[in-house]
């Protein structure tokens, strides 16, 4: 089996800019309208992601005739760069398994006096009283520590959203888990 | 001598790239010596992360009485920059003589990446000699299953969240993890047959959570529940803690079956002796892991 692998990959030691994208780390960014390709290509390849124009594949082929193959681990990155520029993706898919959709089941536990809000593989914790994030928890991409680090002890409605400073899809998860917190204790449904 | 590695990351890119022994005080991950030769290299504050795992698993090593592991460790805060600076070291340093003598590797926190990946599996293939033990958790972990060689893997220490992801063969990350998975009452030991049919699994599983589930080439065949310390979960690093613990009694030659056993009951026992709430941090539990180390001999 190694045999095999070694000569697809040649073996060769590679800079991490040119390290190859296995297709399960790909995705595809999709727009509506083909001048939004051409300016995403553009700005994303000046802020220093490779990407890609290709044609979609044919359950994609819903409105433009091309989409953006990117680093789909870098994702909430991606995502930020383009709103710079104000460009809107129609749609963030996979490569690899059709159309999965991010997750959207969240899970929330009561501790009493703290809430907790979990996002696929990340955790946040927050003081309902005060709204104090005590803590985060999970994540496997290094910037969830990093976040964390800079989240704990600041209240959720003063914190900067993990979409600020956060890269990764584990990040987006942690997005998604503030978020909800955040209106949880708003709304007082703790 | 150098026996066990735990690779990751701390969360600072300006963190050096650096391999070498290191030893706890107070809060703080102490270096004590570079095998690299790297220059000053600074104190790392143990908070959550590879740190936690570092540090726990340097405690109990300390408690049993046998060598602590050597952390290889870089600086990455999400760039994947630095977990690119590990993965080729790596790569390299495993095919020298100076890492003949390594049993057991720990991968921890590092930005995903198949082709890093696959270059430290070709490397371990090329080595002579019995094939170091590989447990993996976070990052790494994930890129091993996306990779498709999870089954090269001794051990997994996944929680719920990530055990579903190991079980959706079409996930390329957890935050693509299918709705049906993670859904309320799925079934754990149904999850973590299906990883296993479908090669996204170690041979061993810790699944941590409230009960911890130890599985076997897809069958559970031990569980620990108790003492129940249901506020570990919310703390951010507790899960680390577990996958330390294993690797300091996986490192002491326990065999890995009875480490995984021991270090869920160790993180219990910590856990236990550090009356925790939720918003207790994950250094606080780290005085308490001798006592818990100690209680699994009892």
């Amino acid at each position: 089996m190694f045999k095999r692998l070694s000569a697809l990959l040649g073996g060769n030691k590679k800079s991490p800019q040119k390290t190859p994208l296995h297709e399960t780390e790909k995705g595809f960014l999709v727009f509506h309208h083909t001048g939004e390709v051409i300016r995403a290509e553009q700005m994303l390849q000046k802020a220093g992601f490779y990407v890609e124009i290709k044609g979609p594949p044919p359950d994609l082929r819903t409105g433009c005739d091309m989409v953006i193959v990117f680093p789909l681990l870098k994702e909430f990155a991606v995502r930020r760069e383009l709103e710079k520029a104000g460009l809107h993706p129609a749609d963030i898919i996979p490569m690899r398994g059709g159309m999965l959709e991010p997750v959207s089941l969240l899970k929330t536990i009561d501790y009493g006096k703290w809430i907790m809000v979990q996002a696929a593989n990340v955790k946040i914790t927050v003081e309902k009283a005060s709204g104090a994030i005590v803590n985060v928890s999970g994540g496997g991409c290094p910037d969830v520590p990093w976040l964390a680090g800079l989240m704990v002890g600041q209240n959720i409605f003063a914190a900067d959203e993990p979409r600020i400073n956060g890269q990764s899809l584990c990040s987006y998860a942690l997005q998604k888990a503030f978020i909800e917190a955040r209106r949880l204790i708003e709304d007082g449904e703790t | 001598m150098m026996n066990w590695l735990i690779c990751g990351t701390v969360p600072d890119d300006n963190f050096p790239l650096c391999l070498g022994t290191w030893m706890v005080e107070k809060e703080m991950l102490v270096p004590v010596s570079s095998f690299d030769g790297s220059g000053p290299i600074p104190c790392v504050p143990v908070r959550r992360g590879t740190p936690a795992l570092s540090a726990s698993a340097i405690l109990a090593a300390n408690a049993l009485s046998s060598s602590p592991p050597a952390l290889l460790l870089a600086g990455d805060q999400g760039s994947g920059k630095g977990s690119a600076r590990l993965y080729d070291f790596l790569a390299e340093w495993l095919i020298k003589d100076e890492s003949a003598n390594i049993k057991g590797l720990t991968f921890h926190y590092m930005f995903p990446s198949v082709d890093g990946h696959n270059r430290i599996l070709m490397a371990l293939d090329e080595r002579k000699g019995t094939r170091p033990r590989l447990i993996a958790d976070a990052g790494f972990m994930y890129a091993a299953k996306m990779s498709g060689f999870a089954a090269r893997y001794d051990v997994f220490t996944p929680d719920a969240g990530e055990l579903a992801f190991l079980a959706d063969e079409k996930a390329p990350h957890p935050f693509y993890t299918r709705g049906f998975f993670l859904a309320d009452g799925q079934d754990v030991p149904a999850l973590a047959r299906m990883a296993f049919d479908h090669e996204d699994s170690a041979k061993i599983l810790l699944v941590k959570g409230k009960t911890d589930l130890i599985v076997e080439h897809g069958e559970v065949t031990a569980s620990v529940s108790k003492p129940c310390i249901p506020f570990m979960e919310p703390i951010g690093g507790t899960g680390d803690i577990v996958t330390g613990l294993l690797t300091a009694f996986a490192s002491a030659g326990i065999p890995l079956f009875q480490a995984c056993v021991r270090a869920a009951q160790a993180a219990r026992f910590a856990g236990e002796a550090a009356d925790p709430t939720p918003a207790t941090s994950v250094s606080q539990i780290m005085p308490f892991i001798k006592e818990g180390v100690i209680r699994t001999n009892a």
